[in-house]
């Protein structure tokens, strides 16, 4: 090849990786005033990580603690393009959401300043359902039979007791603990009775230990439980043989508020058709609103078809109430159907804050997730931490770049001095690369980077004492540099293959920082090959052909 | 031509029992402390969380375990993370590692609370919190191994396609004694093996790999030469042919890893220790356990055509044969 040819090519690979390189206007998302808006910046396009750019790296996966889940892998691709949705629309510069193995998804969000609402956005099932509450007293029909069943548990207890003393031991403390609830409700209910005769909430039935702890409420199908009790209650309900006990065609849930009535507070429990008339998935649109009256709400709009469907529903459920159901919790006080309704809608809030109903509008835009998911990995850096790592990595690099210098200048001379200046074109190359594959700059890449500085010099050292060890045989100037280039060869391929591949497994295995490191090295690998090899080469080519073959090489 | 270590004879082979005794010595104290005592894997490998927390005011050590165990918070590892201020602290006892299978937040959202009530929320800043629940730490650790298992797999059938059996078995054997010694070191050092730490293993592999195909290298081609001396004159041939480079390429490599130890910070460190400690025991590997057993290999299964192996022709003084022109500095 010829010299011109030669310097074509490192001319335009400089060129190439100066483009590469050079700052460039991007579009981003920053935060200002507390909202998101797209802003330019003309920044170096090296994508930094999560690690020295502060944000958060979220690993989600099927929770299967409520009930098997049967095609994971399915369901984890629905529940993807769900968490997309809502992580695109919840406002981070540059977040990243993948699938990762089988049953995993990735987020990452740089950046971010707020790591629980992102998570609690990323999590929430968001599944929107409307159910007619309960009028025909199906509850108070099954209370002998869930009286009945509550007793069951206790006596199975105490009958499996003499079997194992682990059980006995169980069937104690809940015993001891219900009758300590009940003692509790009984000096309540007194009370209240005295305080709030006017009230319609008498306690259904006398001595079943279920119907003790509930109370009529105000609305067919409401009723109140005490806040103390409501573990109690939801442990019973938990429970195959009370499960088994519920009306059938009927569904208890929860209220997700709750109301003080004197001086206790009491949780809403709701008997409803487990038909829903309506679900999320007609919904179109939703946003938040405050109102005067209603404090925070979330407006939706329903499809032309769910709306049809909507209106044919309400208008045969006139002058019921309808609970507003998302993830299994009643969503205010269901309110009373006056009349047909169409394609809007609103979910009350009450006194949350308006950013909750941000997120709740978000979050039903985006659609219910199809499966549970639950996090198994957070990592979460302070943007601090990042840009003080940074530093720290660039202060390291510069001076192991100051001390590689010294050493090959003081040792070799000249040829140091081309080796150096093939340290700035593997600088320039290496950061190209990496650039240029938009691979993502970590801590240990950074310090892999610091470490290939160090070591990337091998190749030039060998080639040297090559070309020594020809010169000390007496041949030519010349032809001890293309002899030691050429000896050397072998070893500089050998050494940086088997290095690449350790990086390449790295690679394969490891995880995002770890994964930085190993890019780092593959790139550094084929920058330094391409100096020692051939930029170093060419300025030895340059320097013969500037000078006599008879003068001495220094090096 | 300023030169070190140019022409030498030194005779490395000849100590090659005391260095195999003396890093059997060092293996089986590592080794040792780590069967008794165990491996200090991170967070990642175990599941658990950690906080890194920076006070505004000075905060002591037992503050931060007062505020944790009136939250029920026994088992937990405070330490002192560069200045007095900042603090790493990790809960992995069996009770916290067990709350996250829930969620791996659980934790850390609970510490973030006592955080804030304890020290107040403007005082304290959480700069860094991982949360890792068992079944990733379990899976992490399993890469982790199947990584080191791989790469050496890779290593194998490169130098085996590469190089002759009897050099690629010698050389990947060097490498595996590396990787016990670094384990050994790791242990001594009491440093915490994390991913990064692993990376940094896989790295000393690479690097002493590296150094042992210069050396072999030059031996394959000695051989070529059809020199009449042993196997043994020729592995220190070898040696001493490619001592220059290694002495240069071991400074400029320890000068980075130097100022990675000293200036990179924290995180990086256990890195740059793992790799400074790689760097010589990716020299001594190269040159006193590669070369024995090669010698051993053909001793045992000898090439065709194959001079003596072990006969050595030095003399009376046989480290020093010929006094090294040291440092001659051309003009």
């Amino acid at each position: 090849m010829s010299l011109k040819y030669r310097i074509a090519i490192i001319l335009a690979l400089i060129a190439a990786s100066a483009w590469l390189l050079f700052p460039r206007t991007v579009t981003e998302r920053v935060k200002r005033n507390g909202i998101f808006v797209s802003d330019t910046v003309r920044r170096v396009p090296l994508k930094r990580g999560l690690d020295l750019q502060g944000g958060m790296h979220l690993e989600l996966a099927v929770d299967e603690s409520k009930g098997a889940i049967a095609d994971k892998s399915d369901a984890i691709e629905r529940a993807l393009k769900v968490v997309r949705t809502r992580i695109d629309q919840f406002g981070v510069s540059e977040p990243l959401v993948q699938k990762a193995g089988a049953d995993r998804i990735i987020v990452e969000l740089p950046g971010i300043d707020d790591p629980q609402r992102a998570m609690d956005v990323v999590q929430k099932s968001a599944f929107l359902q409307f159910e007619i509450t309960d009028k025909t007293n199906a509850l108070e029909k099954a209370l002998p039979r869930l009286d009945a069943a509550v007793k069951g548990l206790a006596s199975a207890a105490r009958t499996g007791a003499p079997g194992a003393a682990p059980t006995a031991a169980a069937a104690t403390t809940t015993d001891s603990t219900k009758n300590a609830l009940q003692g509790l409700f009984a000096k309540d209910t007194t009370k209240k009775a005295a305080s709030d005769s006017t009230k319609n909430d008498t306690t259904l039935a006398a001595g079943g230990p279920f119907s003790k702890l509930v109370q009529q409420g105000q609305m067919p199908g409401e009723y109140y439980v005490l806040q103390s009790d409501v573990p109690t209650l939801q442990r019973y309900l938990a429970t195959p043989s009370v499960q088994g006990a519920i009306p059938p065609g009927k569904v208890i849930r929860w209220s997700n508020d709750t109301t003080s009535l004197g001086a206790n507070t009491y949780r809403a429990m709701y008997v409803l058709d487990s038909r829903p008339i309506i679900t999320g998935e007609y919904l179109t649109d939703a946003k938040p609103t405050q109102t005067p009256t209603e404090g925070t709400v979330v407006e939706f709009t329903l499809s032309n078809e769910g709306g049809r469907r909507f209106r044919n529903e309400t208008s045969k459920h006139i002058n019921d109430f309808m609970a507003i159901v998302l993830d299994s919790l009643v969503m205010g006080r269901p309110p009373v159907i006056q009349g047909a309704i169409g394609t809007r809608g609103q979910i009350t809030l009450g006194g949350r804050d308006l950013q909750a109903a941000q997120d709740l509008a978000l979050v039903l835009r985006a659609g219910a997730l199809p499966v549970p998911l639950k996090i198994v990995d957070v990592v979460n850096i302070g943007p601090s931490l990042g840009a003080d790592s940074i530093r720290a990595s660039i202060r390291a690099g510069v001076i192991a770049l100051g001390l590689v210098v010294i050493i090959m200048i003081g040792y070799y001379r000249f040829s140091g001095v081309l080796a150096v200046a093939g340290l700035a074109v593997y600088t320039l190359y290496t950061l190209a690369a990496l650039a240029g594959f938009s691979a993502t700059l970590t801590l240990p890449g950074l310090a892999g980077f610091v470490l290939s500085i160090g070591m990337a010099v091998d190749a030039n050292v060998l080639i040297f004492e090559r070309i020594r060890e020809e010169l000390d045989h007496g041949k030519s100037t010349r032809l001890s540099i293309d002899e030691g280039f050429r000896h050397a060869l072998p070893a500089i391929v050998d050494s940086n293959v088997s290095a690449a591949l350790t990086a390449a497994v790295l690679y394969q295995f490891g995880t995002g920082p770890v994964r930085g490191f190993a890019v780092t090295l593959l790139a550094g690998i084929a920058a330094s090959m391409v100096t020692a090899i051939f930029v170093v080469r060419t300025f030895y080519i340059i320097w013969l052909s500037t000078h006599s073959d008879k003068k001495a090489l220094s090096i | 031509m300023l030169r070190i270590f140019h022409n030498t004879k030194y005779d490395f082979i000849r100590w090659w029992r005391v260095a195999i005794g003396l890093t059997v010595a060092f293996i089986a104290i590592g080794v040792g402390s780590l069967a008794i005592k165990g491996v200090n894997y991170s967070i990642e490998f175990t599941g658990g969380t950690l906080k890194q927390l920076s006070f505004k005011t000075v905060t002591t050590p037992g503050q931060i375990r007062v505020a944790m165990d009136r939250a029920g918070f026994h088992d937990v590892e405070i330490q002192q993370f560069g200045s007095p201020r900042d603090f790493t602290v990790r809960f992995r006892g069996s009770e916290e590692v067990a709350a996250q299978s829930a969620g791996a937040e659980v934790v850390s959202k609970k510490v973030d609370s006592v955080l804030a009530t304890a020290f107040g929320p403007s005082n304290v800043t959480v700069v860094r919190t991982e949360a890792i629940s068992a079944t990733v730490g379990n899976e992490l650790r399993r890469n982790a191994l199947i990584a080191i298992l791989l790469s050496f797999a890779i290593t194998l059938v490169y130098l085996a396609i590469r190089f002759e059996w009897r050099f690629g078995l010698a050389a990947v054997i060097a490498t595996g004694h590396d990787v016990f010694t670094t384990v050994a070191f790791v242990k001594l050092m009491h440093l915490e093996v994390s991913l990064t730490v692993v990376a940094g293993l896989l790295t000393v592999l690479g690097y002493s790999l590296n150094d042992t195909i210069i050396i072999f290298d030059r031996v394959r081609e000695d051989l070529r030469k059809g020199r009449k001396e042993s196997l043994y004159d020729t592995l220190n041939r070898g040696i001493n042919e490619t001592l220059p480079r290694s002495i240069l390429t071991h400074a400029t490599t320890a000068a980075a890893t130097l100022a990675l130890l000293v200036f990179a910070g924290e995180v990086i460190r256990p890195f740059a220790w793992v790799m400074l400690f790689g760097i010589v025991t990716g020299t001594f590997s190269s040159v006193y356990i590669a070369g024995p057993v090669l010698l051993w290999i053909e001793n045992k299964y000898p090439r065709k055509n194959a001079g003596p192996v072990w006969n050595t022709s030095s003399t009376a003084t046989p480290t020093l044969r010929t006094k090294p022109s040291t440092a001659t500095a051309s003009p």
